[in-house]
């Protein structure tokens, strides 16, 4: 009688000691979730949701940064040999290959989130004073990124392309972020 | 209750039922120690005291700082003007902070000289850069708090360092932020982060000291105690040292507190924190410039932030890059050559990582730091095939006696003059 009872009893140990184990995990896996879920972002901070701007007074040549999810996004009315040096820029030699077009709802208007993709800095080149790079959009002045005018990196650390936000024109010289 | 330990009866009857003062006697007064000691090992308690300061000084100062963007910074300067000796309380924390990694960074390379992270120190080492890191996260943290442009800028460079991870990256960005960009969330548990994580290190100090005292320290000939004769006792030999290297400290530290407390600083975060504006050139605390350098050396992102990481993760695992089994650079002619090149190399390093990342410095960094990775790498672990160690002594004692005997024969001479 022993002979047999023990291997089962084994089993019945070991089924006892793992899914004691099993539900032990599972309940402190689902208590850790709440405590690591709380830093991500609150109800409040996703409800900040979009930013609509009048671009009216924009000038060709201007450039306005605006407050976006409290990121600066940069909206600039570019001229017209900014327009075809954009436009006429070969894919070939560029890190994050991307067209113009691809990049731009109104070719007038160029609009990104300024921020820099490589550590998070804001780029010069908003004000008419500002370092523009070498390539004559944006440049970075934390780690050296430049930026062409269409918002491309073109030389230094960054490994992408200026962030474009979600926008629609909500007419001609009004745009809504977000 | 055999006999009576101490005089004291009321010492006896709770040491009887709480057994702390035979403890505090075994590990602070009678604890042996080798009797060999220079002033290199004066920075273990130097760097226990200093974290000592920084959480009374930090305690005093949570009373009075306020952890929300639109007051953070203003609390600060009323600490600086209004709060009774806050001037002083916040001078001495922001300086601390200096000091205490001027002390851990001439103890880890005192470390390094003498072989201290060798068998059977292994674990004793391991919980000293588990120190280091936790260390290195709460001054960043804590670096943040005053919100000035270098705060918020310091904080988006750093917490960006983490979207180089591929695919999860942009999460666990936004999680650490709590938002899109770092904001009020950010700082409030940056804020919590700071006040907790002194308590952590702590607690793995007390495990670093429990590791220590398993084995007793090392010694600049760096070969085991033989017995009674190479040790004196803690107290009052090492106690009295201790205290002297303190007072000497305490008075540099003055110094700088009273004299020269901006000097470290950086005079940008004395400029309320502007998320639209960034400073034009960033530069992290000194204390990070070495890291700062070989995230920049590397061009490409993912790389830079892997190779800074790295710097730190070689150390974990040096014990067994130096396979030699003489701790003393004392009896290493080629490593004692080698260590030094690896100081001016750190110290180039932390050069380059506050000048702008462009032209010459480029290319210097990318030489330092290959260069500190070549020394943990490469020359640590081929070096015992080639070096020819001079022989040791028999025991601490002998060169001791040998070194003191000589003293006598000269002061017998002088007193027959």
């Amino acid at each position: 009688m022993t002979k047999k009872n023990i291997p089962e009893d084994k089993n019945k140990r070991d089924f006892l000691q793992v899914s004691t184990y099993a539900l032990g995990a599972v309940g402190a896996a689902s208590f850790v979730w709440p405590l690591i879920n709380q830093m991500n972002p609150a109800a409040d901070t996703l409800a900040l949701a979009s930013t609509e701007v009048d671009l009216e007074q924009l000038e060709e040549g201007q450039a306005i940064t605006v407050t976006w999810r409290g990121k600066p996004v940069f909206i600039r009315h570019r001229t017209k040999e900014e327009i075809a040096s954009a436009k006429d820029q070969l894919l070939d030699g560029l890190r994050d290959p991307q067209t113009d077009e691809e990049r731009v709802q109104n070719e007038k208007y160029i609009v990104l989130v300024g921020v820099c993709t490589h550590l998070g800095c804001v780029p010069l080149g908003q004000k008419s004073g500002d370092v523009k790079g070498e390539y004559g959009g944006w440049f970075c002045p934390c780690h050296g990124s430049h930026y062409d005018h269409s918002g491309r990196i073109r030389k230094g650390p960054a490994p992408t392309n200026l962030e474009i936000p979600q926008y629609s024109f909500l007419s001609d010289t009004l745009i809504k972020i977000g | 209750m055999s006999k009576p330990k101490f005089k004291n009866p009321v010492v006896n009857w709770i040491d009887y039922r709480l057994p702390i003062f035979t403890f505090m006697n075994h590990e602070l007064n009678e604890y042996p120690t080798p009797k060999n000691l220079n002033y290199f090992w004066n920075f273990g308690s130097l760097a226990g005291i200093t974290l000592v300061i920084m959480i009374v000084t930090g305690i005093v100062l949570s009373m009075n700082y306020t952890a929300h963007i639109d007051y953070a910074f203003d609390s600060v300067e009323r600490i600086m003007r209004d709060v009774n000796h806050g001037w002083l309380l916040r001078y001495i924390h922001m300086n601390g902070a200096s000091f205490f990694f001027i002390v851990v960074y001439i103890h880890i390379f005192r470390g390094l000289y003498y072989g201290s992270y060798k068998a059977p120190r292994e674990i004793l080492w391991i919980l000293g850069v588990l120190i280091l890191l936790l260390m290195m996260a709460t001054a960043f943290m804590g670096y943040v708090l005053p919100w000035g442009q270098m705060s918020f800028w310091g904080a988006t460079v750093i917490t960006n360092l983490f979207s180089a991870i591929p695919f999860i990256g942009e999460s666990i960005v936004t999680w650490l932020w709590g938002g899109f960009s770092v904001d009020n969330p950010t700082l409030n548990r940056f804020f919590s982060l700071h006040f907790v994580l002194p308590f952590v290190i702590v607690g793995v100090v007390i495990l670093h000291l429990v590791a220590l005292h398993r084995f007793g320290s090392n010694n600049p000939i760096g070969i085991d105690v033989k017995g009674k004769q190479d040790t004196v006792p803690f107290h009052p030999y090492y106690t009295i040292k201790d205290l002297f290297g303190l007072s000497v400290f305490a008075t540099i530290f003055a110094a700088a507190v009273f004299f020269f407390p901006n000097f470290m600083g950086h005079p940008d975060n004395y400029i309320p924190a502007n998320p639209m504006v960034t400073p034009a050139h960033i530069v992290p605390e000194w204390y990070f410039l070495p890291f700062y350098a070989i995230l920049r050396a590397i061009p490409d992102k993912l790389g830079g932030v892997l190779f800074m990481f790295g710097a730190i993760m070689v150390l974990f695992v040096l014990p067994w890059l130096d396979k030699s089994s003489v701790r003393s650079s004392q009896f290493r002619p080629l490593y004692k050559l080698f260590f030094w090149f690896l100081v001016i190399d750190c110290i180039a390093l932390g050069y380059l990582g506050a000048m702008p990342a462009e032209g010459i410095y480029v290319v210097l960094s990318r030489l330092a730091t290959a260069y500190y990775f070549f020394h943990f790498l490469i020359i640590l672990p081929l070096l015992p095939k080639i070096e020819s160690t001079r022989p040791l002594p028999v025991s601490i004692s002998t060169p001791i006696i040998t070194a003191s005997s000589n003293a006598s024969t000269v002061m017998a001479m002088r007193e027959k003059k």
